[in-house]
């Protein structure tokens, strides 16, 4: 391609737009699978099984970060929402709205890095748009990516399914996609070795299949992070949450840098993490599934889900005393108070 | 209304800066209220600017304290 | 000292003492809540919330106006975050930048120099809120943009002092306080003398205290101490961040730049000498004159009652609003509205005890 920013034209399904389309987005994402032809739509074969489907937009800045960019994310974002329903994710479609003027180079590096997080989580990339608007209209890319997966037997992820006694896990250590964006944004710089844990968890899915229905249910804590998840489901299932502070795995550089800023990792967005609800009797099981996996090698168990306060999550401090963990009100901030 | 943490000085900057060392984290500060400081010295941290030095050795006893209230809740 | 305030604590669980403690800080409002310290207290010792909150005690008026100023098409404002979501008269920062104005939210003051230098043809207005602690990095900023030369910034002071509004709480007699957790980072700036008048002059016990539990718990044992032996002095609890004579530093650098003025504190009125605004050598970047901004009055929400939470004469639950119409999800006065406000952390630390 001759230019090295996106025009107008690029959207206008004209020349130009064939020429993007072909060269960036088909020339990526289809490498490894049968060259389809480009339809309206794309026709898909299903295994037989209940079918799940996602959708999720990304709007993230800065596009590029420590442990990942706008494309990876994009993927594991729908690929995590699809294994959270308790299915296997198939089919991803995408939607690009480009902003005139976008860099051709840094669009060709996030297409790569979804092709790569796709193929990494066995997903295909089967069918998109691209739409262009004018400056301004957007911040430079928005992605939007919607998903399919396939549901084993005997599997039931709901908050419907969680019982008074069910053992609380958490995949790894919490907050380090929302502190490696925070120390990206404009303003206060500052240098932090964490970086985002944005990843696929297809092999979580995968490992806790056998389990069937002795899983409850599953969520990844994205915006508003733990703590909001945590309520939800307790507001959803019609029962309590209680974990132990000292239990939530935070990595030290995660804690003292939202120390200094006043914020709290259990409301940090996490990317590659899961909130996993079973019954007690398997949960060392499950734990040990989970440590023998790269994405979830520091899941650890928090607490457990309790019949009363119904709809909220306590938390005992490292007093030993109990308090309330709300959901996220308004904005996570920096303060000085 | 204050909002501070400990880090350790491991740069002095010209104009009064400094980088400080939090648990990893390495922040940018001022030490515009605090000129003395040097390499090495624990510093409190409030919105940017380092504020006062810290004694680490009381810092130290402090800590036991809670380790010693957490065993008497268990 | 250790196993001394171990004993203390068990004595605590047990202890029949009556007294009402006030815990001036917002951060120890947000450490106590967070720790859940209450639950080891026995409800014959109460902590009471005091006014020493940043994002409670700033008038309805001056938000408005820094609301207002932010409407100009010219302006950034510039604010930290604690203060998006306190109402105004009229709403908020938040509903304000929901609606186009240009409000940027900062951890460290320095960062609108960066902001004043990229945007040379807009006038970059930094909201000061803060006491002694965040008054000398605001003065400190000040004058490196003046060394800069940075013509396009100003700061809308509401910086406030701790030992006047302390005053006055003590010489209000319908106020009953047994006795102070001092402000452990005021007290790094300020040192233990101003504490120390003020236990001489009212003769109550003061502690100066850190924000971890452990402190805090040392802080609480410490005046209950002096109560019980009759004492009335200024202790200090947090020793390995203050230094008794404070930060010299500091103090020269807001004594440079800034002068005591009379500020109106929400919900507790006019306190003189409580503010700090610009003095002769640095009143161009005031704010205030720059735009000639005129401070409207406050508006009284019928039957809010922060100014009594704030100067501990009322508990949160005793405010006619509190739980109903006034909640953490929707509050009507600012001490519902910072997550660990006196009332919002009154209303979570309630309803667990239901």
């Amino acid at each position: 391609m001759k230019h090295s920013h996106i025009l107008l034209a690029h959207g206008s399904g004209g020349r130009l737009s064939q020429q993007l389309i072909e060269e960036m987005f088909v020339s990526s994402f289809d490498k490894h699978a049968v060259p389809r032809e480009l339809n309206d739509g794309a026709v898909l074969a299903l295994p037989p099984g209940k079918v799940v489907m996602s959708t999720d937009s990304f709007v993230i800045s800065p596009l590029f970060f420590p442990g990942g960019d706008i494309g990876k994310l994009a993927v594991s974002g729908t690929v995590n929402d699809l294994v959270a329903c308790g299915s296997r994710p198939l089919y991803l479609s995408t939607a690009f709205i480009l902003e005139e003027g976008f860099s051709l180079d840094s669009l060709r590096r996030i297409v790569q890095s979804m092709a790569d997080t796709a193929r990494l989580a066995g997903v295909e990339l089967v069918t998109g748009d691209t739409k262009v608007v004018e400056k301004g209209s957007v911040d430079q890319i928005f992605i939007n990516t919607a998903g399919i997966g396939v549901v084993p037997d005997g599997v039931v992820y709901q908050p419907g399914r969680i019982n008074a006694g069910d053992r609380v896990l958490v995949t790894g250590t919490i907050g380090d996609h929302g502190l490696t964006i925070l120390a990206e944004r404009e303003g206060f710089k500052f240098n932090t070795p964490v970086t985002s844990d944005c990843a696929p968890l297809h092999e979580i899915g995968q490992s806790l299949q056998p389990f069937g229905e002795k899983v409850h249910c599953m969520r990844d804590p994205t915006r508003g992070g733990l703590a909001t998840v945590l309520n939800e489901l307790a507001v959803q299932a019609g029962l309590g949450i209680q974990v132990e502070e000292e239990r939530i795995p935070i990595l030290d550089a995660v804690r003292s840098a939202c120390n200094m800023l006043g914020m709290d990792p259990l409301y940090m967005a996490n990317e590659g993490k899961m909130v996993i609800i079973c019954e007690p009797g398997i949960s060392e099981k499950v734990l040990s599934t989970l440590r023998s996996i790269d994405v979830s090698k520091n899941a650890t168990d928090i607490g457990e889900v309790i019949s009363q306060p119904a709809g909220m999550v306590l938390i005992k401090t490292a007093l030993g005393i109990e308090r309330i963990l709300t959901a996220l009100e308004g904005e996570h901030v920096p303060r000085i108070c | 209304m204050c909002l501070g943490v400990p880090g350790q000085i491991i740069e002095i900057q010209p104009d009064l800066g400094a980088v400080a060392d939090i648990d990893g984290n390495q922040v940018t500060i001022s030490v515009a209220l605090l000129p003395e400081v040097e390499i090495g010295d624990y510093v409190l941290i409030h919105a940017g600017f380092a504020m006062e030095i810290i004694d680490l050795q009381l810092a130290i006893e402090t800590k036991q304290l809670l380790q010693e209230l957490q065993e008497l809740n268990k | 000292m250790n196993s001394n305030v171990l004993q203390l604590m068990e004595q605590m669980k047990n202890e029949k003492i009556n007294c009402s403690l006030m815990e001036v800080c917002g951060t120890h409002t947000m450490a106590i809540a967070k720790s859940g310290i209450r639950g080891i207290l026995p409800d014959n010792i109460r902590l009471l919330t005091g006014p020493g909150c940043p994002v409670c005690v700033t008038s309805q008026a001056d938000i408005d106006a820094a609301i207002e100023l932010s409407c100009h098409p010219d302006v950034i404002l510039v604010t930290f975050g604690d203060m998006m979501r306190v109402p105004g008269s009229k709403g908020s920062l938040q509903e304000a930048r929901s609606q186009g104005a240009d409000i940027r939210i900062v951890y460290s003051p320095l960062e609108t120099l960066e902001i004043a230098r990229e945007n040379p043809r807009r006038q970059v207005v930094f909201l000061g809120i803060g006491f002694e602690t965040t008054a000398p990095t605001v003065a400190a900023t000040v004058q490196r943009a003046d060394q800069l030369k940075l013509k396009n910034l100003s700061v809308y002071s509401v910086h406030k002092l701790v030992p006047p509004v302390l005053r006055a709480i003590f010489t209000d007699k319908t106020v009953q306080v047994d006795g102070l957790i001092c402000p452990g980072h005021v007290s790094v700036v300020t040192g233990i003398y101003p504490f120390a008048e003020l236990a001489v002059q009212f003769q109550k016990p003061m502690v100066i205290t850190g924000f971890d539990p452990e402190d805090i718990l040392q802080g609480i044992a410490l005046l209950i101490g002096q109560l019980k032996s009759g004492e009335a002095k200024a202790e200090l609890q947090y020793r390995r961040a203050v230094r008794p004579e404070g930060n010299p530093t500091a103090r020269q650098l807001l004594t440079q730049v800034f002068e005591p003025v009379d500020a109106l504190w929400r919900g507790l009125g006019a306190i003189p000498a409580s503010g700090l605004n610009f003095n002769i050598h640095y009143r161009d970047y005031d704010a205030r004159r720059r735009f000639q901004i005129e401070v409207g009055n406050e508006t009284e929400i019928p039957g809010c009652s922060c100014g009594a939470v704030l100067s501990g004469k009322l508990e949160p639950d005793q405010c006619p609003l509190f739980g109903n119409a006034c909640t953490p999800i929707q509050p009507v006065g600012p001490c519902m509205v910072s997550q660990e406000g006196a009332c919002a952390a009154t209303y979570r630390y309630q309803l667990l005890r239901r």
